[in-house]
């Protein structure tokens, strides 16, 4: 997902006080900020959010390389517009962390040395128009999975964010199935990058969702603390049985010989991704890794003259606005 | 000093005759650019019809540990709810 792998964080707090703490999420109260809270789900959820918001922030990347290339006017604007409400669920996911009491630079940080990650998904290229389409339908599409639970979790601030950004998902993924309708429909040629968009980004889809999570111990205590809503497993299941109905509506073939309706379990049965090369794109070996840090390192060192422009032109306005008074 | 532009928490009237009501927050120098990325990051959508924002660090908040001797005593002043007093039927509405 977004946030793939969380390990929870250890946590060694008076027994009593964590027994209180879990009743309260058990009695679906929310935490705020200022509330008592185990060092362990603070923790894990700063590493959480961070990592949700650095993958809204550097998911703007792939969509943004189309940007000025888009086959229109309108689809550029609303391309323009997609990629800008990524910006703002970066934005509403920091301020959240920022809550846990981490700053902002300091998660910035982390991204850029590479001890807070974001998500597999944004290490792979889009190398055609058509990719706009599949990235809106099938990345968006599980990111969707994985956000509507959450807006049930038990952290304030994070679950409102959560509400916040599933209210704009929506158009997220019916601007790239639109796109895939169009090139779905057109011409052989577009028709192919149609279905060659799908057959790239099938399993890494598959893969947001993270490896199966079944035995964690991790995600048992995520889950308790309802930090993580569903297993991996499920997530992934839910999407499978969403997509398939809309890629034969395209009239595409998603590439998985074995994929199948199951009538007893009345789901579709389907391969798993590769996990190798799930764990070497996490590792930072992907196709566009080293890309898309090197794209953010940029933007933060260009950017500096901006920052500190602006905070000294602001401290020089007060000092002269307390001068005057 | 640290050189990471303050926090500001973001209050929006989303129709006329509403109350503003916090949104989130939001970093930037000073309060006109508060504005302006608030318009940005907060009303893509026509959310908002007026925008207030507060630095951060200006608000003082009651303490999650005050709970009991904050709101308790109103808990037992049920009185104060209209639904206390039994008005008898043949009284016009009241
Ligand atoms: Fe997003
Ligand atoms: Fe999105």
């Amino acid at each position: 997902m977004y946030a793939q792998m969380i390990q929870s964080e250890k946590t060694d707090e008076d027994p009593r006080a964590l027994a209180e703490f879990q009743a309260r999420i058990d009695r679906g109260e929310k935490i705020e900020p200022k509330d008592w809270m185990p060092e362990g789900y603070r923790r894990t959820l700063i590493r959480q959010i961070g990592q949700h918001a650095h993958s809204e922030i550097v998911g703007q990347l792939p969509e943004g390389n189309w940007i000025t290339r888009a086959p229109t006017l309108e689809r550029k604007a609303i391309l323009l517009a997609k990629v800008q409400d990524e910006a703002g669920h970066g934005l509403y996911l920091y301020c959240a962390a920022e809550t846990l009491g981490i700053s902002r630079d300091a998660l910035t940080e982390k991204l850029l040395d590479g001890s807070m990650k974001y998500s597999s998904i944004f290490n792979y290229p889009t190398l055609t128009w058509a990719d706009m389409g599949a990235v809106g339908w099938l990345v968006d599409g599980a990111a969707i999975m994985n956000q509507v639970p959450l807006q049930r979790t038990s952290f304030g601030p994070y679950s409102r964010a959560m509400i916040r950004i599933c209210k704009e998902e929506s158009f997220h993924q019916r601007q790239g199935y639109d796109i895939m309708m169009k090139m779905a429909n057109g011409t052989p040629e577009q028709r192919r990058m149609a279905q060659n968009a799908l057959d790239r980004f099938w399993y890494p889809s598959l893969m947001m969702f993270g490896p199966s999570d079944a035995e964690s111990v991790h995600s048992a205590q995520n889950m308790a603390w309802k930090i993580k809503i569903n297993t991996n497993d499920e997530l992934r299941q839910k999407f499978v049985d969403q997509t398939v109905p809309q890629a034969e509506y395209l009239g595409l073939t998603i590439p998985d010989p074995d994929l199948k309706w199951n009538a007893e379990t009345g789901h579709y049965d389907f391969s798993e991704p590769d996990w190798t090369e799930f764990f070497d794109v996490l590792k930072g070996d992907g196709p566009c890794n080293a890309e898309r840090m090197e794209a953010r390192r940029k933007a933060w060192d260009e950017g500096a003259w901006v920052r500190e422009g602006l905070l000294a032109h602001a401290r020089k306005k007060r000092a002269a606005k307390t001068a005057a008074e | 000093m640290s050189n990471e532009w303050p926090l500001w928490e973001i209050f929006i009237r989303g129709q006329h005759g509403m109350a503003h009501r916090h949104v989130g927050s939001l970093h930037a120098p000073d309060a006109d650019m508060a504005i302006k990325n608030a318009r940005d990051v907060y009303t893509r959508r026509n959310e908002g019809v007026s925008i207030w924002v507060v630095e951060a660090a200006r608000i003082t908040a009651s303490s999650p540990s005050d709970k009991g001797p904050m709101y308790d005593p109103a808990r037992s002043k049920v009185y104060r709810h209209p639904t206390f007093f039994d008005i008898p039927d043949d009284v016009e509405p009241m």
